[in-house]
């Protein structure tokens, strides 16, 4: 009777427990935030002066430097930060499910919702702190985007819904992984993705197959879009394929969620 | 006591008729019904696999059932659901307790989830801590806890909401001697404030102790149910084991004894003499040698107890199930 008014009130306590957990268990934070901030650096000095020369960077008229290359590659590092900070999400609903307290909830009068709520809630606050962290960084190596207050209002809206839906298809994962390590490992091709598409290089410098690929995947759309609101590049059609993608997947991921989470436990 | 609230109000306690749950082709439970009355402690026994998590699973709404009907607390299964959850209080296998959040945490995260306004969450979280002696350690981590710690605060955990009927899984497995000990204190403190409980145990010793009524599942089923005493009662168990020197002796005690159910073994010059082993049937034992002259080395009274009955029951050749783990268990917790 009391389960749908108390939605809200349960998926707060819920996002309270997870927020609290992750503070006592820093180490999963500090290493999702510590994979894009190594991939920035990697790629802006090890291979950023190659790269800027080699690749046609948009709007960069003839060879490009190492300025210029920070400034392609970000808007790919942003969206690895919110591919890698997903994976969070899978780890702790797969413990939850293994450790028992599942069960102890299953056995309340609460909102269902509210255990999977609160950690794609948690998820979320997390990796708004994990993109605050790699976005300064990103502008103390020389980051320079040239994006207007509403500009950045839609990349930060863009980013904070991809994490959204990638915090729903993590946690679907955590929900079908018997262990945690596998529940850790389960997310990790998706933090990959971003670079089989226009993350560090332009999908034309590469062989026919993986060009097509890239053109298809749904990060190559998302990080045009970003890179057309932080720099100017031209966005074009981007936006709504970006948009339709993210709907998409989140829906995916919600769906796939629910459905897991509402199986009966095992055994 | 509890007659009164038999034909009008459906019973408080639990009720559950031809209760039936498959996984694909293995059948876990094969219809069992269960009764438990109002403030009384009922106690599911049995060996590992015959079911006993699965029923709890059943009436805690965790899984849906293949057949049968169960009111917990007097609402039905599925029709409220919710209403059953209210009153209800579980304490599974395993502690689930959030081991990243204190002991103090985990009882307000329940106040929260029971929507208690947080004065009166605060005030349940430091009584349940008092009550459990979890005081000292309501600021540490849950991870840093002990087995029989956990176990504390997981039974906190599940007081939280006042509920009418408790179910505890194997409550006491893994514990040391000690730590079951106190668990069983405090399960008695439970019973004494009338709540109803449900007990599922693979210890003889914890449903003598404990329970009200013992059913003793097995593949599914449910072989025996009963009080303690009337299920040592069913088992043939009881006996008196003379031992003797030599086989002449043993020899003409059987004669004698001219018992078609006594059992002779060669091996070790002994015969069992089934009896309750009451005075007047020893000395008729006594009296039987002494006038015959036969000596016998010595003389042991068997009384049957439930391991008797356990083992009789759930078809478990007593010489594996004896060196099995849990038996020894037993064997080790008994005074």
């Amino acid at each position: 009777m009391s389960t749908n008014s108390y939605a809200v009130r349960d998926s707060m306590t819920m996002l309270r427990r997870n927020l609290k957990r992750a503070q006592r268990y820093p180490s999963m934070t500090i290493s999702v935030v510590a994979m894009p901030l190594l991939m920035l650096l990697l790629f802006v000095y090890v291979f950023g002066g190659a790269l800027g020369g080699g690749i046609d960077i948009p709007g960069v008229s003839g060879s490009g430097d190492r300025g210029d290359y920070i400034n392609y590659v970000v808007p790919g590092i942003l969206l690895m930060t919110m591919t890698a900070s997903a994976v969070p999400t899978a780890v702790s609903v797969c413990s939850d499910m293994t450790e028992g307290i599942i069960n102890r909830f299953r056995t309340m009068a609460i909102s269902k919702a509210s255990v999977l709520v609160g950690h794609v809630i948690g998820n979320v606050i997390q990796t708004v702190v994990a993109l605050v962290v790699v976005l300064g960084v990103a502008l103390a190596v020389g980051f320079r985007p040239n994006a207007n207050v509403v500009e950045w209002v839609a990349a930060i809206g863009l980013l904070i819904f991809l994490a959204f839906a990638l915090a729903w298809l993590s946690a679907a994962m955590g929900l079908g992984s018997d262990s945690v390590e596998t529940a850790s490992n389960a997310p990790m091709p998706l933090t990959f993705l971003p670079f089989l598409g226009s993350a560090v290089v332009t999908p034309d410098s590469m062989p026919t197959v993986l060009r097509w690929f890239a053109e298809y995947q749904p990060f190559t759309p998302m990080n045009e879009t970003l890179r057309g609101l932080l720099m100017g590049t031209e966005i074009g059609n981007d936006a709504w394929i970006a948009l339709a993608w993210l709907a998409g997947l989140s829906l995916l991921g919600y769906l796939w969620a629910k459905s897991s989470f509402n199986k009966e436990a095992k055994r | 006591m509890t007659a009164t609230t038999g034909l009008i109000a459906p019973p408080k306690g639990i009720t559950a008729q031809g209760l039936r749950k498959s996984y694909g082709e293995k059948v876990v439970l094969d219809g069992i019904d269960i009764q438990v009355s109002e403030g009384t402690v009922f106690a599911l026994l049995g060996p590992n696999g015959a079911g006993k998590t699965t029923t709890v699973q059943i009436l805690t709404t965790l899984i849906s059932r293949d057949g049968g009907e169960a009111r917990v607390a007097g609402h039905d299964l599925d029709q409220e659901p919710d209403s059953v959850r209210e009153s209800i209080g579980v304490t599974g296998q395993f502690a689930a307790v959030d081991g990243l959040l204190t002991a103090e945490e985990n009882i307000l995260l329940i106040a929260d989830l029971l929507h208690l306004d947080k004065a009166e969450g605060k005030r349940r979280a430091a009584e349940l801590l008092e009550r459990f002696d979890l005081t000292e350690v309501a600021k540490k981590p849950a991870s840093n806890f002990s087995g029989g710690m956990r176990r504390k605060l997981d039974l906190a955990m599940t007081l939280v909401g006042n509920p009418q009927v408790i179910f505890l899984d194997e409550p006491t497995t893994g514990l040391d001697p000690r730590s079951r000990r106190t668990m069983w204190e405090m399960i008695r403190g439970l019973v004494a404030s009338g709540v109803t409980i449900f007990l599922t145990t693979q210890y003889l010793e914890e449903a003598d102790q404990l329970a009200d009524r013992i059913a003793v599942l097995d593949g599914g089923k449910i072989v025996a149910e009963g009080t303690a005493d009337e299920l040592k009662r069913r088992i043939p168990g009881g006996h008196i084991r003379l031992q003797f020197n030599d086989v002449q002796h043993m020899d003409a005690a059987v004669q004698r004894l001219a018992l078609s159910t006594v059992t002779r073994d060669d091996e070790s010059l002994s015969l069992q003499i089934p009896s309750d082993g009451s005075i007047p049937a020893l000395r008729a034992v006594l009296d039987v040698l002494e006038s015959s002259g036969i000596h016998a080395e010595a003389l042991t009274v068997h009384t049957p107890d439930l391991d008797d009955v356990f083992l009789a029951l759930t078809g478990q050749d007593r010489k594996t199930a004896t060196t099995d783990d849990s038996a020894t268990a037993v064997k080790e917790t008994q005074r």
